[in-house]
């Protein structure tokens, strides 16, 4: 379960973002006449506009895809009930004959969802590939004759396939040039493998480095290296807070995230999609009232919020939730995976983006595995936190450090980005995913597509709705020779399925036209033009109610 | 041509009914399933209609025109 909303499939649908921003808007349309001076006053912690839309969900393709989830879900309890009565050979694991009174371990609805409908269209996923992940890959062919239920390869390699879904944003996924040399040559001087952690004797010089470039790159006094960007968050949010702690948390955040909140044993309260009005109220009510029963303050309130969603493509609203941080007191927890070299004019992530000071983001998490083509995390901040978190952190002390010809790949690709290599080739590709998402995204609004997020995202999210279509679409874009990633539940709400791009730098304008052309037939094909656009602005709110009207109260 | 172009049209139609209902993903014993239950329930559907709406619309202009219709009108509907 990815989520926090994805508990219960319910929950994951009272929390949908249309909703939410259908309501916000009225809302927004009310206040407006009655409150021009804070309009001023709210507007004026963007400096750039902030186009944040997603479009509701036709009501005949709503009705249409339960249906769709209705049949197949008939069909699965038909199959269960062939399984069951030994008439179909069941492929899956079961319980077993000697743990016939044990708890159940395979009846909950992912093991339902798992069986029954996710096996039909399997084949989308999971593909392997036998190529660098740039802008094209190599897929291996493979075909199954039992249903999905195995696969086997066929022999072929269907080469040259655009690739649009590795998140290889400013495209250092590369195999060839000035990185890839130089993590080759570390590899050549200190080998792949450290056999050690960092407070033994696992802490080479080029950690350091790294580090010191990483605080550097961020503008803040200290940073600190993990080898795995998951790790980064679940290990890191038990180092800081705990019991008596509350962590205000958005509904969208990523896995590690929710993992890491939950192992730390502070109580969790979440707040519905970027909406701050909502986050204002938690943390009003968490001031007021305190710890449940005792009514003790909490002992720190720590705001966890991403800077790119990855499924929705929508990007953190920082100016306020640094104001509401400020205002109340917080600390703030900001993951950047999908931000930091794919936003703002330097590629240094949404603080960047908005134009605001590094120094306001208490905790900066991020990730090598995105822009930079290397792998693991970073939390950067005060040199206290760093100092703390070096003593403390589960994955500094227990977790081998990093291999480093992939630390020489991150330093190599983030001084290219800064400039330091004596280049502008970093600033080019930087400005090129800008352009590049810019032009990808305004052709598929144009083309009638419901796309979702914020319009300076390279994270496209195309919704596909029905069930069928998820299968449909995977499989017609490679036949196609593109590759695309296609999403449904769990990763998002169940009538929200959608296919997720996402634009690199690496993609020229060719491709990007070739593949718009194929998503444009294939759009047609399978009637997925659904757009009325009649765009909710989920959130426009410089001129929206604002979340300081009470201020003077 | 125009055989062509009608038979391009029903496949695209065909299409998307499987896209729709989902049979797309169905295994082909389950869709033959599915297709006769579809096809015996709207089959029923428009037999029972045929046999039972005109009674139904009889009664009910029967009932109507009773409460409404004066004396004279409603022999007239019943005549005719
Ligand atoms: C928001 C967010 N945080 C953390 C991670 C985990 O990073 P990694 O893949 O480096 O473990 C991801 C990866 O998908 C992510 O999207």
């Amino acid at each position: 379960m990815p989520r926090f909303g994805a508990g219960g499939i319910s929950s994951g649908l009272n929390h949908k973002p249309v909703m939410n921003g259908v309501q916000r808007w009225e809302n927004g349309a009310l206040k407006n006449g009655m409150m021009s001076e804070e309009k001023v006053h709210n507007g004026g912690l963007y400096k750039r506009p902030f186009n944040e839309a997603f479009e509701e969900t036709p009501m005949l393709v709503a009705v249409l895809t339960y249906m769709g989830y209705g049949i197949l879900t008939l069909f699965g309890y038909l199959r269960d009930f062939l399984r069951t009565w030994k008439i179909e050979k069941c492929h899956i694991a079961t319980e077993r004959v000697e743990q016939k009174d044990f708890v159940p371990l395979y009846q909950d609805f992912e093991n339902f969802y798992t069986r029954n409908l996710y096996m039909r269209i399997r084949d989308n996923w999971n593909r392997p590939v036998c190529s660098v992940p740039g802008e094209r890959i190599d897929v291996m062919e493979r075909f199954t004759d039992d249903y999905n239920w195995t696969f086997k390869f066929t022999g072929r390699v269907i080469k040259g396939v655009i690739n649009m879904g590795s998140y290889n944003y400013l495209g250092f996924a590369q195999n060839t040039g000035f990185c890839a040399d130089a993590s080759a040559k570390s590899l050549n001087q200190y080998g792949a493998g450290m056999c050690s952690t960092r407070q033994e004797i696992g802490n080479m010089e080029k950690h350091e480095e790294l580090e010191h470039l990483v605080a550097r790159f961020l503008g803040v006094e200290a940073a600190m290296t993990y080898g795995m960007g998951f790790a980064t968050n679940s290990m890191n949010i038990p180092a800081l807070v705990g019991k008596g702690c509350l962590i205000l948390s958005d509904e969208l955040n990523h896995s590690s995230l929710v993992l890491g909140a939950r192992l730390s044993g502070a109580t969790i309260r979440i707040f519905k999609h970027n909406n701050m009005q909502s986050l204002e109220k938690l943390l009003r009510d968490a001031i007021v009232q305190g710890q449940p029963r005792t009514h003790r303050p909490w002992k720190k309130i720590l705001i966890v919020v991403e800077g790119i969603y990855s499924m929705e493509g929508s990007i953190v609203r920082l100016p306020e939730v640094i104001a509401l941080k400020k205002k109340y007191k917080a600390y703030l927890y900001l993951d950047e995976a999908h931000s930091i070299g794919a936003l703002g004019p330097n590629g240094r992530g949404v603080v960047d983006y908005f134009g605001l000071d590094p120094r306001d983001v208490d905790i900066m998490m991020g990730t090598f595995t995105k822009s930079f083509g290397s792998a693991g995390g970073y939390i950067g901040g005060s040199k206290v936190l760093i100092e703390y978190l070096r003593a403390h952190s589960h994955s500094a002390a227990y977790a081998t450090s990093m291999s480093l010809p992939v630390v020489q790949q991150i330093i190599s690709s983030m001084k290219c980005i800064m400039g330091e290599d004596g280049t502008t080739l970093g600033q080019k590709r930087v400005e090129q995913l800008a352009e590049n998402t810019r032009y990808f995204r305004r052709r598929l609004t144009e083309m009638g597509f419901i796309i979702y997020g914020n319009s300076d995202s390279p994270v496209v999210p195309l919704m596909l709705y029905m069930p069928a279509k998820i299968g449909a679409f995977g499989r017609e874009m490679l036949k196609r020779n593109i590759g695309v990633v296609v999403v449904g539940f769990p990763a998002t709400p169940i009538i929200e399925s959608r296919a997720r791009f996402c634009v690199s730098a690496a993609h020229t304008k060719e491709m990007l036209d070739a593949a718009l052309r194929e998503i444009n037939e294939v759009g047609d094909l399978l009637q997925l033009k659904y757009s009325r656009h009649h765009f909710v602005p989920l959130l426009d709110r410089p001129f929206d109610e604002t979340t300081y009207e009470e201020t003077e109260d | 041509m125009d055989v062509k172009h009608i038979k391009d049209y029903l496949s695209w139609l065909y299409y998307q009914y499987l896209l729709i209902t989902c049979s797309y993903v169905l295994e082909p014993w389950e869709q033959s399933i599915f297709n006769t239950l579809l096809l015996t329930i709207i089959a029923m559907v428009i037999y029972s209609s045929y046999i039972f709406i005109p009674i139904h619309v009889r009664l009910a202009v029967e009932f109507f025109s009773g409460i409404f219709g004066g004396q004279h009108e409603s022999t007239v509907a019943l005549m005719s």
